[in-house]
């Protein structure tokens, strides 16, 4: 009997004569997920990918067995040697593989022989083991998948045979096939599988399969959460910060530095640009009608951003806006706002409420970092009466007296580049 | 870019002597003072005389020394000891409005443990004044903390009238003094004061950080609050931090040597660059006391229309120059000092408040730089 991790991955089998393309990024982002671990193999079978524990040399560390689990050992498991993977190690392996985009649910599973007499030991096996942990469990279901059609049983008789058996040998537990206290899954493939848990994963589509975009991120709740979710569809974002130095300081660039760890915790290496943006804003705050500053900063914001892009070569932009939010995120706010740039704008926030948006920040894990309280580059030029309903027209006036090329290109020559990774 | 360090009270640059002297204790003389072999004994050595040279700066008995970790802890021992001690004798304890937060967050403690504890108001410049104290004062007032230097404006307090007082008490309320800011720079004398407690701290000296000492008047006694060892008479257990201490006595050896002079020269680098700063930025306004008045290694002054934190981060980058804003502590939290608020002072004053500490190591030219340096960026930022 050998633990092995089963992984699934939904969208993916969707796909047409590009499946491939698709499956090589998905095992290749798990292969980068499990990079610390040593000893275990990644194959991937039809629809599914099974994590191994790779075949035991002769002087490894042996696990204790008993004499029980014994009889039930694979065909491929070298004789009188466990080839288990450690639980404290799978414990680990979840926690990042949750983290994998692509993936849809995996589960813990014992592969055993294809042969009743093993399956049913080991059914038995997991049901004793589940019944320590939740002892006030009453009611179980066997749920089977043969996919192998040339193993004798269909999935009908092999559901009933398994019930037969735990039901003889669990006299407590009875059948409830609507509302199961534990329900028992069993595969038939090239092996035999059986869980009893399906751990949700991440899903979405592998990283890296859906272009690049450029993300806004200021440091703030909303930004990295559109960064998570864009990546999520299997979009490579590159990340741009402005700062303004030093009206914010070193603590608030570690911040979005600190950011982007995490974020590439989910999409890989991640690129950093932090963008001077000091000279720009005093230039503004100097030039332009007060009330127009905050929409004419992000027209200049999103105006780097695409410059970042074409250099890049992605061919959108993402930001973390969502209507009504604040003065400049109004629809007119959106609309002066995007007329600055040609490429499509993604506000994956844009119907949510913060609430739903600070939620989703912890789940990430990304909201400890976006509440510490060093100041972002917007709290500082405020205008005491910000605009709301600005016009276009207004917004491209507004900017005459400032030579835009060069700030931009000044700015853009100040960045700093910087990979990030976890 | 050389550097022109003006951040002295929150902490200053080790001296090469006291490194030096760390050092040789960290490499040689590294033996437990408990141990009773050489080792040891050079260890135990070494912190005997420490502690004498200590003792000697605040011409008290050697035995009245207690080494702590610093500062706060001192100002928690005496506190907490204190007050638990004189429990019996009665639960009221008095401080003032301005105290460093390891004092008011301390009696913040007490309070909810059922203490009551009375603050006194300070003026604008942030003093206190006597008569409150007075009126203050109970029959079962057991513990009176006073700070002789405020570490953001540089107030000193009227610490020898306020003993007198407190010694004409017949209850005799322990008197305790945090003399972190003021040690080595300003005359520290516990008999003078009539305290029975003085916090000082090493880094602030020129030593190193994780090392303070608290005295405690002869027969005063105070409750433990670490269970351990017999180090330092009980008060205080744990292996004593052996570099550190002889790095704190040697500065303090360093700086008695040269006391006057270092004095007079601080006071001339304070008025230098109050006047110079005026010449260059007319609407700076001072804060707390008058230049006289105040402590002459701290000057606190409002640049109007900048905030302090963007102030000190582009004196920092663009020119090398060091300055604090408030206390250390308190700058990653948003809302304005309490010493500031006690003081009343105006929100906007205070958001842009810079506090310039000087030490003897400062240079006539550094200060010439840094004033240079603050017109520059004024310029820029406005």
């Amino acid at each position: 009997m050998e633990k092995v991790i089963l992984l699934r991955y939904g969208e993916l089998h969707l796909k047409g004569r590009n499946r491939p393309f698709f499956e090589k990024a998905l095992l290749k982002s798990i292969e980068k997920a499990l990079i610390d671990f040593q000893n275990i193999a990644i194959n991937k079978t039809d629809g599914r990918v099974y994590i191994t524990r790779q075949q035991v040399r002769e002087d490894a560390f042996v696990f204790p067995r008993t004499s029980e689990t014994k009889n039930y050992a694979a065909d491929d498991d070298i004789a009188g040697k466990s080839s288990c993977i450690d639980f404290q190690n799978i414990e680990a392996m979840i926690d990042r593989l949750k983290k994998v985009f692509g993936l849809v649910s995996m589960s813990v599973a014992f592969k055993v022989n294809k042969d009743i007499d093993a399956i049913k030991e080991c059914s038995e096996y997991l049901i004793d083991n589940f019944l320590k942990e939740n002892p006030f469990c009453t009611s179980f279901k066997v749920q089977s998948k043969r996919s192998d059609k040339n193993f004798y049983m269909d999935s009908i008789e092999l559901n009933a045979s398994l019930g037969e058996h735990i039901l003889h040998k669990f006299p407590l537990l009875h059948v409830d096939v609507h509302n199961p206290g534990v329900t028992l899954h069993l595969e038939v493939r090239e092996h035999a599988y059986l869980y009893n848990k399906i751990i949700p994963a991440s899903g979405g589509m592998p990283s890296a399969t859906n272009g690049k975009a450029v993300l806004l991120l200021s440091g703030g709740i909303d930004s990295p959460v559109a960064g998570h979710m864009v990546a999520k569809r299997g979009v490579e974002p590159i990340a741009v910060h402005f700062y303004s130095f030093p009206y914010t300081g070193e603590r608030s660039k570690q911040k979005v530095i600190d950011l982007c760890r995490i974020l590439s915790q989910y999409c890989g290496p991640l690129k950093l640009y932090i963008v001077p943006f000091t000279q720009i804003q005093q230039e503004i705050y100097d030039k332009c009608p007060q009330n127009y500053l905050t929409i004419l900063m992000r027209r200049f914001m999103m105006e780097i951003a695409q410059k970042v892009a074409e250099k890049e070569s992605a061919k959108a932009l993402v930001t973390g806006e969502s209507i009504g939010q604040v003065a400049s995120q109004t629809i007119d706010g959106l609309y002066v706002t995007d007329d600055a740039v040609s490429l499509p704008v993604f506000r994956p926030l844009i119907g949510m409420d913060k609430v739903e948006i600070m939620d989703r920040a912890r789940i990430i894990g990304t909201y400890e970092v976006s509440i510490l309280p060093y100041e972002d580059c917007c709290t500082v030029f405020m205008p005491k009466n910000p605009v709301i309903y600005p016009s276009v027209q207004k917004a491209r006036e507004a900017i005459v007296m400032l030579d835009k090329e060069k700030l931009i290109d000044d700015a853009l020559s100040g960045a700093e580049i910087m990979i990030l990774r976890y | 870019m050389k550097e022109i360090y003006l951040d002295n009270a929150s902490t200053t640059r080790v001296m090469p002597s006291v490194a030096e002297a760390m050092n040789n204790c960290m490499l040689y003389d590294y033996g437990n003072p408990s141990s009773l072999h050489v080792l040891g004994e050079r260890a135990a050595n070494r912190l005997k005389k420490a502690r004498e040279e200590i003792s000697c700066a605040l011409s008290v008995n050697s035995s009245e020394i207690v080494f702590t970790s610093g500062g706060t802890e001192a100002n928690n021992i005496a506190i907490f000891g204190g007050a638990y001690i004189k429990k019996r004798r009665g639960m009221h304890c008095i401080t003032t409005s301005i105290e460093h937060p390891s004092i008011l967050n301390a009696f913040k403690r007490l309070a909810g443990e059922g203490w009551e504890v009375s603050h006194l108001p300070v003026d604008s410049k942030g003093i206190l004044k006597t008569e409150h104290l007075e009126h203050l004062l109970r029959k079962d007032t057991a513990l009176v903390s006073i700070m002789h230097i405020n570490n953001e404006i540089g107030s000193i307090q009227p610490l020898k009238e306020v003993g007198r007082i407190l010694g004409k008490l017949s209850s005799q309320p322990l008197f305790h003094v945090d003399a972190v800011q003021s040690f080595c720079k300003y005359p520290i004398n516990p008999f003078e004061w009539g305290a029975h407690m003085i916090s000082l701290s090493a880094h602030k000296i020129h030593a190193s950080k994780g090392v303070g000492a608290l005295f405690v008047k002869k027969g005063v006694r105070l409750k433990t609050m670490s269970a351990g060892g017999d180090q330092e008479s009980g008060i205080r257990a744990g292996t004593e931090n052996i570099p550190g201490i002889v790095g704190m006595s040697e500065a303090v050896r360093c700086l008695k040597q040269s006391f006057d002079q270092n004095n007079i020269h601080l006071k001339r680098l304070k008025r230098l660059f109050f006047d110079g700063l005026k010449e260059a930025i007319p609407a700076i306004s001072l804060i707390g006391p008058n230049l006289e008045e105040g402590a002459h290694h701290i000057l606190s002054v409002s640049v109007p229309g900048i905030p302090a934190e963007v102030l000190q981060r582009s004196l920092s980058a663009w020119h090398g120059v060091y300055v604090g804003t408030g206390a250390a502590c308190s700058s990653k939290r948003k809302y304005v000092s309490h010493v500031l608020d006690a003081i009343g002072l105006d929100t906007k004053l205070a958001s842009s408040m810079i506090r310039i500490s000087f030490s003897h190591m400062n240079t006539d030219e550094q200060i010439m730089r840094a004033i240079v340096a603050f017109k520059e960026c004024y310029r820029k930022l406005t």
